[in-house]
């Protein structure tokens, strides 16, 4: 049984951020199908809100899609108005699948995590 | 396999894409057996109130200003090997860019090149400011009580495919869903009827995989070191080939850069999309639940899967009104102590606005702390030990419907450089007129009974 390593989740999947109005949609696709279970119990619509919350995001939905595997987070309120009123530098949230990816961290076995990676030798 | 298929490649996925991604493109589609499509997807949420307001000043003007940078690199070749152009390039006047496609072709000698326009999107044509402000509003700012600069509607496929049975070369449209470039010309190949639900949903697919350029073929998705991409300075954009059972493959252009995988192609489906099993479009509700996306090897990737249930009997209008000015100013701290100086002039700039009397939103960013992260109160900026040390850029920025109000700000922060802290550099600023856009709701019928596709003549 492999050790387990918390580490971000950007270590063990990638995702896109876009947007419609005020709400952005955030796609999280793990790198190794098998670490999907993992996702699905610790990327919740609950810790996510606690990412955005200070964006002013009311709710998140979660939406699965295991053939692929992936989850689609739909995240209300989290644009700061969006392109009609935001004042950030980024009026879309272009980059918010980056601020999802390094600050929600996830608890996973180790072996998912290759030797290469930084996150391999920043966590053991 | 040797079933039919219809090749259809991306030239743009907005406007300001790369300007010769289509050459190779073009190249490749020509060697293709079988019907040839480029499509150019040019529209944003407010690119029709940029549009109209040239149009206001410009009778004849109005189309996408990418149409003279993009077409002509591409248009000769493409007559000559019966490529078919399908382009939202119209923006908010087809009829004053078919006219300019024809020019361009008889200064480049192409001769006899058709191009059909579909009309119809554009609801000022036919309702008052004061019917379209009643619409249900699902999205964005209040637009009741404001000027209405554009609304248009999102039309779907069917009017493309009419304008492709004109015989014509080139088909320009305005608002019409982005996927509909693509599936128009599957149901003009294929006559997929209203009631092929999955054959309009894979199509529509395609269309949603096409429609972005190179954010399906490794752009926007390369992450040296996790998600390595080849030959990102020569980014190949994608060709979908699609069968008349539904059946898609996503490739790329030859001989570029790019690549094609499950993953690419997995976060483009993603891209956008709020409920996975309800898509909404004029032609279909396209549910991708059961989709599944398989790697053929050498950047092939097969999609599969794509369900389809009735369209909703609305359609979607984007209305824009003015939204007045916003004002960005920066100037840049370096070296030891930088971002204690950063801070001191973002504490100055907003001690003497607000002292002054300005009372619209402002923020005071400083880059390189995470700013797009973070909020207009600067909270976590504020919540962090980070070193003082480094290059740190203090960026104000408001909006206001005050022109001189957004001029103020921008000179606050140019006077720091003789009155603010020490060693601040680099000021850059502009100032930019907005435009607040909502999204209502207007029954089809009245909408869909004026859309026509009719062929300009030179």
């Amino acid at each position: 049984m492999s050790p387990f390593t918390t580490v971000p989740l950007h270590a063990v999947a990638h995702g896109r951020a876009g947007d419609k109005g005020n709400r952005s949609n955030i796609s999280v696709i793990p790198y190794n199908a098998d670490i999907f279970p993992y996702l699905v119990e610790q990327v919740t619509e609950a810790r996510v809100m606690d990412i955005f919350r200070h964006k002013g995001a009311s709710a998140c939905t979660r939406y699965l899609l295991p053939k692929l595997p992936a989850m689609n987070l739909v995240i209300d309120d989290a644009l700061e108005g969006g392109v009609n009123s935001a004042l950030n530098q980024d009026l879309h949230g272009k980059t918010l699948s980056f601020l999802l990816l390094g600050e929600l961290t996830v608890t996973v076995p180790l072996d998912f995590i290759s030797p290469q990676s930084r996150y391999h030798s920043e966590t053991r | 396999m040797t079933e039919p298929r219809i090749y259809i490649g991306s030239g743009a996925g907005f406007a300001g894409d790369r300007l010769d991604a289509a050459v190779p493109v073009v190249a490749t589609l020509k060697e293709c057996d079988g019907p040839r499509y480029l499509i150019y997807e040019v529209m944003g949420e407010r690119t029709l109130a940029i549009a109209q307001r040239i149009k206001m000043r410009h009778p004849d003007r109005g189309y996408s200003p990418y149409l003279d940078a993009y077409l002509p690199k591409i248009l000769a070749d493409c007559k000559k090997h019966n490529i078919r152009i399908v382009a939202n390039l119209g923006n908010a006047n087809p009829l004053g860019g078919a006219k300019r496609v024809h020019q361009i072709a008889a200064e480049l000698g192409i001769e006899n090149l058709r191009v059909a326009i579909v009309n119809g999107d554009d609801l000022l044509g036919f309702m008052s400011a004061a019917d379209i402000a009643a619409l249900p509003t699902i999205e964005g700012v209040g637009i009741d009580g404001k000027e209405i600069v554009a609304a248009n509607a999102y039309i779907g496929a069917r009017p493309v495919a009419a304008a492709l049975k004109l015989d014509v070369d080139v088909v320009l449209v305005g608002r019409t869903t982005d996927a509909a470039l693509v599936l128009g010309p599957l149901i003009h190949e294929f006559g997929w009827g209203e009631d092929d639900l999955d054959l309009l949903a894979a199509g529509t697919l395609a269309g949603h995989l096409l429609e972005c350029g190179g954010q399906v073929t490794g752009g926007y998705f390369c992450d040296p070191g996790f998600k390595d991409v080849p030959g990102m300075d020569e980014l190949g954009f994608p060709i979908g080939e699609i069968s008349a059972a539904g059946d898609i493959i996503i490739t790329k252009a030859a001989k570029t850069g790019g690549m094609v995988t499950t993953a690419t192609v997995t976060e483009q489906m993603l891209y956008e999309v709020h409920d996975p099993a309800a898509y909404l479009t004029p032609d279909v509700t396209l549910d991708i639940t059961d989709v599944t996306i398989d790697d053929l090897g050498n950047d092939r990737v097969r999609v599969c899967g794509a369900r389809g249930t009735p369209p909703p009997d609305t359609l979607k209008v984007t209305v824009s009104a003015d939204g007045g000015w916003m004002a960005e100013s920066e100037l840049i701290y370096a070296g030891p102590n930088a971002l204690a100086r950063a801070e001191l002039a973002a504490d100055i700039v907003k001690t003497r606005c607000r002292q002054r009397g300005v009372q619209d939103n402002m923020r005071l960013d400083i880059t390189a702390t995470g700013a797009v992260f973070d909020n207009d109160q600067s909270q976590r900026r504020q919540g962090e030990n980070r070193p003082l040390d480094g290059e740190f850029r203090l960026r104000a920025v408001i909006r206001t419907f005050d022109k001189a109000t957004a001029q103020y700000v921008n000179d606050e922060v140019l006077s720091l450089f003789c009155s603010g802290p020490a060693g601040g550099g680099g000021y850059r600023c502009n100032i930019t007129g907005q435009v607040n856009t909502a999204s209502v709701l207007v029954p089809r019928e009245p909408v869909e009974s004026r859309c026509n596709a009719e062929e300009v003549l030179p």
